[in-house]
């Protein structure tokens, strides 16, 4: 009797143990999951910046048509892809760091013109700019650090069993895609 | 950013160099997350030894226990509800009353559309919500934030901080006060707070009946004097010295509380000099007092909007600081970035 007592209650504290560690680790899948979509949602904050950007350096700096052109292009092409897939998310990736790459140019040609750079617009999109490039940094900055939580409970020993028992998977880390982006862009405030 | 380096003392330069060269910000928050815990322990500890001290009380006076109950119960209750309001109202109206007692106003983004970037980009390095941005208008150079949960935070800033600071800098401020959102140090202020009041609360009260029996086993003479003395040497002394290791504690606490938020500053921007070149400048500042601050809300700044002579490293004047000396501050963060 004592021992069918026991065995019940040890019954018992195993399965809230296993309950608690499941529902920890959906907790952090879900983080994961939203901390992923806070970098889509700064990626298109920054697409939704450029027209305007193009507009007001258009009519100040007309003759870097070449310059602006890359920035549109760059634009339209991580606009069209849709990050479905791993194979689509690098594209998506790549074609990003393409736009960075091509702001980058914009903004040191920019340097060339003091009236464009007096104009408050201007000024105004530049700091909303800088601002979303450091913002996309810091949401992949956020979901590398709640993948990591994840990784951590999933991998180690009580959460790693009860991860295995119901198929957890892993989640990859965003990581530097060219040599070029590893050297930031240095912007100034000046 | 270089500029860091070159206006570091030599002092300075021997601290850093006193730290190990494969120091993270992650063992910095290990550390001061241990040490917080085990001072939050050492005043469990206290109350503890009180309690065990008035029981040794009753014990002395004859085992009366029953006599006394009434009165400890009633005394325990009012200590209980007087501390419960206190806490009720510092959590629901307290951050309200900070930010009014410190004559922060609320401002737009359009006001300041940089600091609203900064406090927005370092809400996103933190995963929390947007807190809500207020202005101090003052010259000093200081920033605190509040709230009890990151859902109703708010950072602040004087006027004089924000015009001085870079963008690196108001970064790595505003990472230090989101660190402290992120942290619930409001909520672990608040807690301690109201641990401390209690303590104080019941130190007096076994001071008033250590005097009174004190007094009673002098007519009553002979008859369990001898335990009575000692019981009425035991609550004196400890009368006395509760309250101050219990401030002390209180005040260690709080700046394990500030080198982690240091800590979790660089975890959210990366970048130890931002923060390390902004404390410098408030170190180099004439003008540290915020007019409005008191005891009460002085912990919440970036540093200490009270002190003088913050550059002084005196043991004694730090031991009941609620803030580290600035340049071991700074020689933490510099030793990260090696």
């Amino acid at each position: 009797m004592v021992m069918w007592l026991v065995a019940a209650a040890l019954f018992v504290v195993l399965l809230v143990a296993v309950v608690g560690m499941y529902n920890g680790l959906i907790r952090k899948r879900i983080d994961c999951d939203n901390a992923f979509s806070q970098v889509d949602v700064q990626l298109k904050r920054r697409h939704d910046l450029i027209p305007n950007l193009v507009e007001t350096v258009k009519g100040y700096a007309s003759h870097e048509s070449e310059t602006l052109e890359a920035v549109i292009a760059a634009r339209t092409r991580a606009v069209s892809l849709e990050p479905k897939g791993a194979e689509a998310a690098a594209a998506k990736g790549a074609a990003e760091s393409q736009l960075t790459a091509a702001l980058g140019r914009l903004f040191a040609v920019v340097e060339s013109y003091p009236d464009l750079k007096a104009n408050t617009n201007f000024a105004q999109l530049q700091e909303e700019l800088v601002s979303t490039e450091n913002k996309i940094g810091f949401s992949r900055q956020h979901y590398n650090d709640t993948v990591t939580k994840y990784e951590n409970a999933r991998q180690t020993i009580p959460t790693a069993l009860v991860a295995a028992m119901f198929n957890f998977q892993k989640r990859e880390m965003f990581t530097i895609q060219n040599e070029a982006e590893k050297q930031a862009p240095k912007v100034s405030f000046s | 950013m270089s500029g860091v380096e070159s206006r570091l003392s030599e002092d300075l330069r021997a601290r850093i160099k006193a730290y190990p060269g494969d120091l993270t910000y992650l063992d910095l928050i290990r550390r001061n997350r241990w040490e917080s815990l085990l001072l939050m322990i050492g005043l469990i500890l206290l109350a503890g030894l009180i309690g065990a001290v008035i029981a040794g009380a009753v014990v002395a006076n004859g085992g009366s226990v029953e006599a006394l109950l009434p009165s400890a119960a009633l005394g325990l209750a009012a200590g209980l509800i007087v501390a419960g309001i206190g806490a009720l109202w510092s959590w629901f109206g307290g951050s309200s009353a900070i930010l009014r007692m410190s004559g922060a106003v609320p401002i737009e983004n359009s006001a300041d559309p940089e600091l609203f970037n900064v406090v927005e980009e370092m809400s996103i390095a933190a995963g929390l919500p947007m807190p809500a941005v207020y202005v101090i208008p003052e010259t000093a150079l200081n920033a605190f934030a509040t709230g009890r949960d990151p859902k109703h935070a708010a950072v602040a800033i004087t006027t004089g901080l924000r015009e001085r600071l870079t963008r690196d800098e108001l970064q790595g401020v505003i990472a230090h006060e989101m660190a402290h959102v992120r942290h619930l140090d409001v909520r672990f202020a608040m807690l301690m707070a109201t641990m401390v009041g209690l303590i104080v609360f019941v130190c007096d009260g076994l001071w008033r009946i250590a005097l009174h029996s004190g007094g009673r086993g002098g007519r009553r003479g002979g008859k369990g004097g001898g335990g009575a003395v000692v019981f009425l040497v035991v609550a004196l002394v400890l009368g006395i010295l509760a309250p101050i290791v219990a401030r002390f504690i209180q005040m260690a606490y709080s700046r394990r509380r500030e080198y982690l938020a240091d800590a979790g500053a660089v975890e959210l921007t990366r970048n130890p000099r931002g923060l390390a070149s902004a404390l410098m400048k408030l170190s180099e500042d004439r003008e540290p007092l915020i007019e409005k601050a008191n005891r009460g809300t002085a912990h919440m700044f970036i540093v200490n909007p009270l002190s003088k002579m913050r550059k002084s490293g005196q043991a004694i004047n730090s031991a009941f600081s609620s803030h580290p000396p600035i340049k071991e501050r700074v020689a933490r963060l510099m030793a990260l970035e090696r």
